[in-house]
């Protein structure tokens, strides 16, 4: 038991956590437990199971997660050895280049590549696939090259001077040491790239549905709760195996050491491997922007609508993720077994796909008690679900680095209680709030795949309209669509930039 | 000449002269102590013979014939690393038997030979443990097994003892001694203790103003 003084005592703490478990309970587990009732009932699931083309949209969904998963880690390996092992001018500005991708919005993604690649290429597997690989690389790199940075280069000197040949010492040293980050980039791109919905949905067509579409389809489209309830939970069923595999890795100790050796520098291998990554990072972009025409429609009508609608819905979903996460991660904090549960609980919405979260508020809140359907606060509410936990994980991390004695410090200098959680835990605690609040807003802004089943026809978010515009035909449709995604990109990223400069001035 | 010949190795990073036409002979079965103030070059003096640096200029030569051509895997000259480098993903016995096992010996023959070397190391028994858990005289030993269990035709031994108390240092120092003379393995052996220099080698070199003297004649023969 912690032998020091808890940053507040039990019942406050209990107080300030009823709040986020309440909110989760009803918006996110009584959903969940909604479309598995749903899905149970009537026999929904059987004739899921049996018809065949569920199992091969299934099968689909499935492959193409590993298809994606695999050539993802095929282009990130060399580019994060680069990035690891070559020290030389400009490959910060490298590394932050090559995460744009993956902070862009799915739907940004998507109608990026609709003008990237040729409209023969639109429909099929391999536009999807390349897709894929181009949001989730930065998740290979980002995993892999800070511990690749630090297998200790003599660690491979020992393994030559003992008869090792180059290959046998990757082999044999070094891919042993990257393993357990290697697993876990792999099982973060397939989670990903299994519930793809937004990039599917707009470079898949109607000929390849992953199961995240034929449940948009059979609700949308054929008003087909039953069996979509079914596929969903099949869905939720995949996502928690998956979980369970990839959390019970064992963990190897990594060596913390960093050493940075002075590597002969070859240039033509960094130029071979750093060149077309960056080009290929930035091509989808400049298609976009190149596409992007109609500006002034921007600034009337559904277009500005939408951007007044994404702002408000923005601003809510990061006020209500800020304020829950932050007394969801003060109550974790605490040494009580109840707060266990609470981190477990509000963990829960990471697994979970954004459609899941949409798709069970719809079919929780449609019923004839309460009809929630249309009201201007559900989809801040899926969106405060979705930037909840990374609230949290923020705000609980910086308090675990509070030094419990320093509270004791205070307490000995005459503070009350409530004035050391104000000097020593606020002062911890609103920088990651802020951050936390500013990554809620971004994910909020771009977010897809939740609020296209909660979306009201009349008053559609900036995504929800893009692929409005986009599946009516026209040329000027097509670029405004193009110019409403670099609008989208410029304010997630804004957004992210801000979150990130705040980061990295406030470590300083 | 029989043995290793170092001639007039120059070593440079960038604008410093780290080695400066460096001269260095070993004799079949010698033993020979380098010793220098740190920053004077003597591990990577090592790490040019062992094939980690390319010199700027001058040649390693075995036997007289130059090595340069030869990768460090093939050059068969086993290294021992100051702070040991042992491979936390592998066991005591997967640390001695790496070398083997890159030759492609069969797991039988490497076997036998890990437990030989454990005995000779005074670590019998150790082939299950990780390496981890090992204190700082446990893990120079099973360093110095992996080291051995290929057969180098030459040991590099940098700084082996540096990390650990005197007492220890001591009673490592003589079993070195022993081990090496058992195994008649010619060996380098890098150190800034002047006093372990002569107490475990036959001939000690002073490496400083980054070239060679041959300050102390041979003692110890």
């Amino acid at each position: 038991m912690d032998h020091h003084r808890p940053a507040l005592n039990r019942r406050v703490v209990r107080l300030v956590g009823f709040a986020p478990a309440v909110f989760l309970a009803v918006f996110f587990v009584w959903p969940v437990v909604a479309i598995v009732g749903r899905g149970l009932s009537g026999g929904g699931l059987v004739d899921v199971i049996t018809d065949p083309i569920l199992v091969r949209i299934a099968w689909f969904t499935l492959w193409q997660a590993v298809a994606s998963t695999l050539l993802t880690l095929l282009v990130g390996l060399p580019v994060a050895f680069v990035l690891a092992r070559y020290q030389f001018r400009g490959r910060r500005g490298i590394e932050s280049l090559l995460v744009v991708p993956f902070v862009l919005p799915t739907v940004v993604v998507g109608t990026a590549f609709l003008a990237l690649l040729p409209n023969s290429w639109h429909g099929t597997v391999e536009a999807v696939l390349i897709a894929h690989v181009y949001f989730n690389v930065s998740v290979v790199v980002r995993t892999l090259t800070p511990v690749w940075r630090q297998v200790d280069g003599r660690l491979t000197d020992a393994a030559r001077t003992l008869g090792a040949t180059p290959w046998q010492s990757f082999r044999r040293v070094v891919a042993p040491i990257l393993q357990p980050a290697l697993r876990s980039a792999a099982s973060i791109v397939f989670m990903f790239t299994f519930t793809s919905f937004g990039v599917v949905l707009f470079l898949g067509g109607p000929r390849h549905p992953t199961l995240e579409v034929e449940i948009y389809r059979r609700t949308a489209q054929l008003l087909d709760l039953r069996s979509a309830a079914a596929l969903a939970l099949i869905q939720v069923v995949c996502m928690a195996a998956v979980l369970g595999l990839a959390g019970r890795r064992p963990k190897v100790a990594i060596p913390r050491r960093f050493v940075e050796r002075p590597t002969s520098f070859n240039a033509w291998v960094v130029l071979a491997i750093l060149v077309p990554a960056v080009v290929a990072v930035l091509a989808p972009l400049v298609a976009l922007a190149t596409r992007a025409g109609q500006w002034r429609a921007l600034f009337t009508g559904r277009p500005f609508d939408a951007l007044v609608t994404s702002a408000f819905t923005a601003l809510v979903a990061a006020g209500i993720a800020t304020l829950l996460g932050c007394a969801a991660g003060v109550c974790v904090n605490a040494p009580a077994r109840s707060s266990r549960l609470l981190e477990v609980l509000l963990s829960l919405p990471l697994g979970t796909s954004a459609v899941t979260v949409g798709f069970g508020l719809l079919v929780a809140f449609s019923g004839p008690l309460l009809d929630l359907r249309g009201n201007r606060l559900v989809i801040p509410v899926a969106h405060a679900i979705i930037g909840l936990p990374f609230v949290m994980r923020l705000v609980t991390a910086a308090l675990r680095d509070v030094h419990p004695r320093q509270r004791d410090a205070a307490a000995t200098l005459g503070a009350s209680p409530w004035q050391v959680w104000r000097t020593v835990d606020w002062t911890a605690l609103r920088r990651p709030a802020a951050l936390g609040a500013g990554f809620a807003f971004a994910v909020s802004v771009g977010e897809f795949g939740a609020s296209v089943f909660l979306v009201r026809r009349g008053n559609p978010t900036l995504p929800t309209l893009i692929n409005e515009t986009l599946g009516r035909p026209g040329a000027s449709n097509n670029q405004l669509g193009h110019a409403m995604a670099v609008v989208l990109a410029l304010l997630s990223g804004g957004a992210l930039y801000v979150v990130d400069r705040m980061g990295e001035r406030w470590k300083a | 000449m029989e043995g290793l010949a170092c001639r007039d190795i120059t070593v440079r990073f960038g604008q410093q002269t780290v080695l400066n036409g460096v001269s260095l002979h070993v004799e079949p079965g010698q033993i020979v102590g380098l010793v220098g103030p740190s920053g004077s070059g003597k591990s990577t003096l090592l790490r040019v013979i062992a094939g980690l640096v390319v010199p700027d200029a001058g040649r390693v030569e075995w036997d007289g014939v130059d090595v340069a051509a030869v990768p460090t895997h093939a050059r068969r000259f086993g290294y021992v690393f100051q702070d040991q480098q042992l491979f936390g993903h592998l066991d005591v016995a997967g640390n001695v038997g790496f070398g083997l096992k890159m030759s492609r010996r069969p797991n039988t023959e490497i076997a036998v030979r890990v437990s030989e070397l454990l005995d000779l190391v005074d670590l019998r028994g150790f082939g299950r443990r990780s390496v981890i858990d090992l204190s700082g005289g446990e893990a120079q030993r099973v360093a110095l097994a992996r080291a051995l269990a290929p057969r180098p035709r030459l040991l590099l031994l940098d700084e082996p003892l540096s990390a650990l108390d005197h007492d220890l240092r001591k009673q490592l120092g003589s079993e070195l001694r022993r081990v090496l003379n058992e195994q008649g393995i010619p060996a380098i052996h890098v150190t800034h203790d002047h006093a372990e220099a002569t107490q475990i080698c036959d001939v000690v070199i002073a490496l400083h103003q980054r070239t060679t003297d041959e300050t102390t004649p041979s003692i110890n023969t």
